[in-house]
């Protein structure tokens, strides 16, 4: 996916783009809400990160001019004050949803993907890899005429793999992104995920390795 | 400077007002006795002057003048009459040609002589005593020659000074009297003009600790400077209290900005590195992030249901679309612990502050999220009956093992939660929602193991 | 009215010459040696000395010095000669009433129960006595002769019996006697008959005497047969034992006289003086009072006065007979009356 982050924190946009791009997404960046609206004349975006308080304006008065622009890119918006008046009026201002900094990048997924859902069809977000077809949004794995639907940490550990096919994944790293940091979780957590998504790849033309003392990757059979 | 306080100092209105009233009823009262005093003094002179003036008069009618010269007929009635109030001393001279004839000699003589019939009347202290004298002069033919013959009439005036004082003194006694008849009334009415500041006093009274409204409660136009005076320093402290509110939110919104690229980072580093004491260290670094940023939101929210419960306007809210919008915007964190939510939604529409409850009926899925089994289940039914609105969140989580009364209580949490984050003070802020909106709040165990907790919102 | 004075030649010394007062009486009643309270009266001592007796028993620390003196006497001795009494006593109530208009008399605050209004004057002049003034006869000179009841009567019994009343009626001289003029005055006062009688009496060349004491003794010893205006308690003194005597009280009119008491501004001793009126006006002592005057003055001590009684009242009224012109005038028609050419 193709995020646009708006923000004038110079670090914190790094350090969020390079947390976006471990996740396989691409992420263009904008410091002012000027360079915003170059970047969104020149390419398209599934999906735009705003900030609210930015050098020349605000986020939400920028966001008003997109919706009255008939742009409707979706917008999560990102605030840091998390009044709830603040959130209610960027909800009624055309942002499709908000999260309160600083914020765990699970739930940023998971509020991005819970927003493309609802804008359904707008981005074709599905990935062939080996004998299935990935969708994301749908949280379905198709083999054949096989529609296999995964839970939502299934989902998670798919698209880790298949953000770097071949590449190994420690338990730990697994863990880390799979779970939220404050859920108590066992190493052996994340065995059972790996068994569950081995079953529901079955005959995908794909296979979830295990790389003893190393940790787990995802290879074409 | 500040003058030290002093309990002596302290007056009471009702003490004031009342010895007021005494002591102008006892000026009254002392003004009515000189007035009347003078008054009566001036009536009863007046007509003392008058018999007086008769009887000078009478007595010089009885002068006659015959060829051996003076003939007097002093008449007894007359001297008995004049002596009758109050046992007077009566004094009397007649002059012929300025030498005294008969009576006291040296009775003090008019200041202006008497030349025609009209008495003259005039004041002398003699041989002790103050005198009102009368003094009557004419000409007579006296051994063929024409002299000046003056009668001149003197008493002590004690009875009628007497009669002055007495009625003085009854015109006293009689507003004395009225006084001690007014001063229960004046009890009264000094109860009734303090009234209005004890009702002032007692609607001030019933006032919540944080209810920072104006008052508009009616006062007599002269209670208004204190009503203003009181109204402006709500508003001064009102916003004092936006300023704090203001302040907050900024300090927040300056610290949370930098704490996300802390926690950014953090998490970009446990990506990327595979050492196994560093990951720990970085899991804990984040985790307190996530605990705190968890805490600030709650305080925020704490601090919004304080002010909009003070502030509280009820207003229509439709309770079955408010709900379906907080389900919405919990549902990705529910999804991310592959937690399932359901709900039951009957139609609802109760009066009330929405922003509240949105805080509250998040605050309770939040919870209920946390404290869910892996995998688990919340579900969320709205019922409605003809009384009142039910929002029951229930999980399959580990249940309760202390008082359910006992979680309520602020930044407390259950004994068993272990290291599931949070500051504690959900339940409190549901708590403090319900009572602004006059319902109550409910924890109890599930019926299949978990945590029910019930919000009961009453109907209008 | 037919009262006339001259203010001509106004010689006539009220308080007589001006030697100095002179006294009739005196004795200690008490100690020697004990304080004394120092009374003037005109009271006859002996009359009187029960009543002052009766006190020093009572009151055994206590002395009374009793001086007697006419009224005319008494009253120079307080106005003019400034002599010290702590108690006067005199039955001219138009002296006294002078005395005390003239602020001679001091304030004082006796137990007074029961004495009548009419009989004080403020709080400086006190009644102590009522005294009819009546007409005293010898039976015996009368003989056959019906005893009068009335002014009238008497008059007309003078005029029918010229020869045996002949130099033999008496009355008070009021060229000398205080109590005299006042009775005269007051005889003046309250009817016309009086001057009827007082030629009648002229004609008869009638004695004229200082004193009742004089009179009645006169009248004992029958000289007179008839004394006109003489205080009852003096003949009352005599009465009992002399049944020639008769007492008539007019059924016209028949005055009482007030004895009244002052105690003068300068007494050395007014809490004694007061003391002394205090007892005075008690019921012991005014029941001896009453018993010698024949009548009670507070009701209950005494007998009751007769219907035609005729109290005369301490008031302010009494002052205009001492006025110098009507004395004079009331002197000269009596002179007139009585000293016929």
């Amino acid at each position: 996916m193709r995020f646009l982050l708006v923000e004038d924190s110079e670090d914190l946009a790094k350090a969020v783009a390079s947390r976006l791009t471990l996740e396989g997404h691409g992420v263009d960046h904008a410091a002012t809400l000027a360079d915003a609206s170059h970047f969104l004349g020149t390419a398209p975006y599934d999906l735009i990160l705003l900030d609210i308080s930015l050098p020349d304006g605000d986020g939400r008065d920028f966001l008003v001019r997109e919706r009255a622009a008939r742009r409707d890119t979706p917008v999560i918006m990102m605030t840091a004050s998390a009044s709830v008046s603040d959130r209610v009026m960027t909800l009624d201002q055309g942002a499709d949803d908000y999260i309160t900094k600083p914020f765990d990048f699970g739930e940023l997924q998971a509020r991005c993907r819970a927003v493309l859902r609802r804008r359904d069809g707008a981005v074709d977000n599905r990935r062939h890899f080996a004998g299935f077809i990935f969708d994301q949004l749908g949280a379905t794995l198709t083999v054949g005429d096989d529609i296999r639907e995964l839970r939502a940490r299934e989902l998670r550990l798919l698209e880790i793999l298949l953000s770097r096919p071949g590449q190994a994944y420690s338990k730990a790293h697994l863990i880390d992104r799979l779970f939220s940091f404050d859920e108590e979780v066992s190493d052996n957590a994340i065995e059972v995920y790996v068994g569950r998504l081995r079953k529901k790849l079955d005959g995908s033309g794909a296979r979830l390795e295990t790389l003893r003392g190393v940790g787990y990757r995802l290879i074409p059979e | 400077m500040m003058r030290p306080f002093d309990p002596a100092r302290i007056v009471s209105l009702r003490r004031r007002l009342v010895w007021q009233f005494l002591v102008l009823s006892a000026v009254l009262v002392l003004g009515l006795f000189l007035v009347v005093g003078w008054v009566a003094d001036r009536a009863s002179r007046a007509s003392q002057d008058a018999v007086l003036g008769a009887a000078v008069t009478a007595i010089t009618e009885g002068i006659r003048s015959v060829d051996e010269g003076l003939e007097l007929d002093l008449p007894y009635a007359t001297f008995s009459m004049l002596g009758a109030m109050g046992d007077e001393r009566i004094f009397y001279l007649l002059t012929v040609a300025g030498q005294g004839v008969t009576g006291y000699e040296d009775l003090p003589p008019p200041p202006t002589p008497a030349t025609d019939m009209a008495p003259v009347f005039y004041g002398a202290d003699y041989r002790g005593a103050r005198l009102r004298l009368a003094s009557v002069g004419r000409m007579m033919l006296i051994q063929n020659r024409l002299q000046p013959v003056t009668v001149t009439l003197g008493q002590t005036r004690l009875g009628q000074a007497a009669i002055a004082r007495d009625t003085a003194r009854s015109a006293a006694w009689a507003a004395l009297g009225f006084m001690l008849l007014a001063l229960p009334v004046a009890l009264l009415a000094a109860q009734a003009v303090l009234q209005p500041i004890r009702t002032l006093a007692d609607v001030m009274g019933r006032r919540g600790p944080r209810d920072l409204r104006p008052v508009r409660h009616p006062t007599p136009r002269e209670l208004a400077p204190l009503l203003r005076a009181l109204n402006g320093l709500i508003a001064r402290l009102r916003a004092a209290l936006e300023l704090a509110e203001t302040f907050i939110f900024e300090a927040a919104h300056r610290i949370r900005t930098p704490l996300s690229l802390v926690r950014a980072e953090a998490e970009l580093a446990l990506a990327e590195t595979s050492d196994e004491a560093t990951r720990i260290r970085l899991r804990r670094m984040v985790r307190a992030i996530g605990e705190s940023s968890r805490s600030a939101n709650q305080i925020l929210d704490h601090a919004m249901v304080m002010y909009r419960t003070d502030q509280y306007a009820a207003a229509q809210v439709d309770l079955a679309a408010l709900s379906r919008a907080v389900l919405r915007a919990i549902d990705p964190i529910a999804e991310m612990r592959d937690i399932r939510v359901t709900h039951d939604i009957a139609a609802c529409i109760i009066q009330g502050d929405e922003r509240m409850l949105e805080i509250a009926l998040r605050n309770l899925l939040d919870n209920a999220i946390k404290y869910a089994a892996p995998e688990g289940h919340v579900d969320l039914t709205l019922t409605c009956t003809g009384t009142e609105a039910t929002l029951a969140v229930t999980d399959d989580g580990r249940g309760l093992s202390d008082d359910p009364a006992q979680l309520i209580g602020r930044f407390r949490r259950g004994a068993n939660v272990g290291d599931t984050g949070g500051s504690g003070l959900g339940l409190t802020i549901v708590t403090e929602v319900a009572h602004a909106h006059r319902g109550r709040f409910q924890l109890k165990s599930g019926e299949k193991g978990g945590t029910c907790a019930l919000l009961h919102l009453p109907l209008p | 009215m037919r009262l006339a004075a001259f203010a001509v030649a106004v010689t006539y010394a009220l308080a007589g010459p001006a030697a100095a007062w002179q006294s009739e009486d005196e004795r200690i009643f008490g100690p020697e040696d004990a304080p004394q309270i120092q009374v003037l009266s005109v009271t006859d001592l002996a009359a009187f000395a029960p009543v002052l007796q009766d006190y020093v028993t009572r009151n055994p620390g206590r002395g009374i010095r009793y001086v007697q003196a006419s009224s005319t006497e008494i009253y120079a001795a307080i106005h003019d000669e400034d002599a010290r009494f702590d108690l006067v006593i005199s039955s001219a109530m138009d002296l006294q009433m002078k005395l005390a208009n003239d602020g001679l008399a001091a304030s004082v605050a006796p137990d007074a129960r029961g004495l009548p209004d009419w009989a004080r004057w403020r709080d400086q002049l006190w009644g102590i006595a009522l005294e009819p003034v009546v007409t005293l006869a010898s039976r015996q000179a009368l003989g056959d002769l019906p005893v009068p009841r009335t002014r009238r009567d008497l008059i007309a019994l003078l005029r029918e019996n010229p020869e045996r009343f002949q130099d033999r009626v008496a009355a008070y001289d009021p060229q000398v006697s205080g109590v005299g003029y006042f009775l005269i005055a007051q005889d003046d006062q309250v009817s016309d008959g009086f001057w009827r009688l007082a030629e009648v009496m002229g004609r008869l060349n009638a004695r004229l005497f200082c004193c009742s004491g004089q009179m009645i003794t006169e009248l004992r010893e029958g000289r007179i047969a008839i004394a006109y205006n003489v205080v009852a308690s003096y003949a009352a003194r005599f009465r009992p034992d002399d049944p020639d005597l008769v007492q008539l009280a007019f059924e016209d009119y028949t005055f009482a006289i007030v004895r009244s008491a002052l105690v003068p501004v300068n007494a050395p001793d007014p809490q004694g003086a007061q003391d002394l009126l205090s007892y005075l006006l008690s019921d012991p002592a005014q029941r001896l009072i009453a018993d010698s005057a024949g009548v009670a003055l507070i009701a209950g001590t005494g007998k009751p006065p007769v219907p035609q009684l005729r109290p005369i009242r301490l008031d302010a009224g009494l002052l205009v007979y001492d006025d110098r012109l009507r004395r004079a005038g009331l002197l000269s028609e009596w002179r007139a009356a009585l000293i016929q050419p």
